[in-house]
């Protein structure tokens, strides 16, 4: 039976939605309405957008555990292909705009400082889990394989919220909120994991 | 013909220039009270002297200082909305917001410690005491931006000289006001208040090192230290502490918000140097507000050739 059309309809404004920080950012930077540091801004929102996309994704399967209801798993995916799409805009704002291809520098950045090596092995990370998105993929890869590759998000996100906690100079609410957030999302699952070992959960 | 009535606004009913611009002060205080009425008719009272200085009036007979550098100067607009002001809140943008909140009339800044004559001096004294400088400087902050501000205010050694130190004075300590309703930052945790910042004696007599209370030839606004701030432009900003109210001289190292907060990464020197990086960024170079590309940071920011003997000797990667 096809999805009623409503879903169909939810999930796209959602897609659609999600876009809208980015060319927010975009617009506001072309206007010059970023403020004095422009560059600065728009890193610091994309890497913002970037985490709280991952985190939505990541709560998907918690509220269908804790309610039942399902249809968040449908947004799963369009959610984590939207968190690396803001991961990318960050990376190459940090790239190309704000360290301006000076790769001298970027090598000297990823290898001695800790808080951009998280953020970029964070990165790193999400690059398989996007590749291996596709129906065809999962197919290619068999599901247990596949499920099993696709918990680095979990490490991806741990990282993320680590690279801003490093980054932050004294005010860690932030960084905190990310991280008291992503170890509810965690718990949830291990909880049920526990309670329910030989059921069948959906990944 | 039109006949025209006329105005039914006389003009001793036009708010004041000075009112006007304590506005949300104004509302701020006759929200803030249950008794809303009571406090409201204290708050005009209080505003019914106008403030010879208030943030945002022109300060009268500056005259051009000695050390200016040619560079392009950052717009106003940027260095009124781009503030680390964490009294006012840590977002860059937060201290411009909430600047209302800071009254800087009725002040006083007290000198006291080690000094022949210790006084504590109205804010509106300290400002005629000498005569008020433009000091056109980079201002190099530790987060690797930067800015060209034309400050105004006069040499902290002139005011040092008249407090008379005794021989135990060597270094000084300065505080920032402690007042929580109305710098908000300060019930959060984000560093120890109040903020306290410190200068070794030599430094603070340099003549580069001024006390300021204004910029672009106005008073200063709050979000940028109102009423008086340090100014030492050869050392991170944060060195710089703003809207102080107590200047202790003092025998030995006195501590400092920031080496308090992360000792590893901030020291009690902080002389701008691209050659010791934080120890989560590098400080080899910075971006100038309102420019693309980075650029080079330069040692002591461009005031080696000024300050660098004062270091003499002194193994800056460990006194960083």
């Amino acid at each position: 039976m096809a999805r009623p059309a409503r879903e169909r309809l939810l999930k796209l404004a959602i897609g659609v939605a999600v876009t809208v920080p980015a060319a927010r950012i975009a617009w506001r930077f072309y206007a010059g309405a970023l403020g004095p540091n422009p560059i600065a801004e728009a890193l610091n929102r994309l890497g913002f957008w970037t985490l709280v996309l991952l985190l939505a994704g990541l709560s998907c399967t918690p509220i269908k555990i804790l309610t039942g209801w399902a249809f968040p798993l449908r947004l799963r995916r369009m959610l984590g292909l939207e968190a690396f799409a803001y991961a990318c805009l960050h990376f190459l704002t940090y790239f190309a705009v704000d360290q301006f291809f000076d790769f001298g520098e970027i090598w000297k950045d990823i290898a001695k400082r800790k808080f951009i090596t998280i953020g970029f092995a964070a990165f790193v990370m999400l690059i398989p889990l996007a590749v291996t998105s596709t129906n065809a993929m999962v197919r290619r890869l068999g599901f247990p394989r596949w499920k099993r590759l696709h918990r680095l998000v979990y490490l991806a996100a741990t990282c993320g919220v680590i690279h801003f906690a490093w980054r932050v100079k004294s005010d860690l609410r932030q960084p905190m909120l990310f991280g008291f957030v992503l170890a509810v999302l965690l718990a949830i699952r291990v909880v049920d994991h526990l309670r329910a070992p030989s059921r069948r959960r959906p990944a | 013909m039109l006949i025209h009535k006329p105005s039914d606004i006389r003009s001793s009913e036009i708010t004041s220039r000075v009112l006007y611009l304590r506005r949300r002060e104004f509302l701020a205080g006759g929200a803030a009270t249950a008794t809303g009425l009571a406090l409201t008719l204290a708050g005009c009272k209080s505003q019914a002297s106008p403030t010879p200085a208030a943030p945002g009036l022109a300060l009268p007979g500056v005259k051009k200082g000695p050390f200016g550098t040619a560079e392009p100067q950052t717009p106003f607009s940027d260095i009124t909305t781009y503030n680390n002001f964490y009294e006012l809140g840590t977002d860059k943008s937060d201290p411009s917001k909430n600047a209302g909140s800071l009254r800087t009339r009725p002040w006083a800044v007290a000198f006291e410690g080690e000094i022949k004559k210790p006084q504590v001096i109205d804010i509106d004294t300290l400002i005629k005491l000498y005569p008020l400088e433009e000091r056109i400087y980079r201002l190099r902050c530790v987060e690797a931006w930067s800015m060209v501000i034309p400050w105004v205010g006069f040499p902290l050694g002139d005011l040092v000289k008249r407090l008379e130190p005794t021989s135990r004075a060597r270094y000084l300590a300065f505080t920032t006001l402690l007042a929580p309703e109305q710098l908000p930052g300060q019930k959060t945790g984000v560093l120890d208040w109040p903020y306290v910042e410190g200068l070794r004696i030599d430094e603070a007599v340099h003549p580069l090192t001024i006390l300021a209370v204004g910029l672009y030839g106005k008073a200063l606004p709050n979000q940028d230290g109102a009423p008086v701030r340090l100014v030492v432009p050869w050392k991170y900003g944060f060195k710089s502490i703003k809207s102080i109210v107590k200047v202790r001289f003092v025998d030995s190292e006195p501590p400092t918000s920031w080496n308090r907060s992360a000792p590893r990464e901030y020291g009690f020197y902080s002389n701008v140097n691209p050659a010791v990086d934080h120890p989560r960024w590098s400080q080899s170079k910075e971006r100038r507000i309102g420019e693309f590309r980075r650029r080079d940071t330069l040692p002591f920011n461009g005031y080696a050739s000024e300050v660098a003997s004062l270091y003499a000797g002194m193994d800056l990667a460990k006194n960083f």
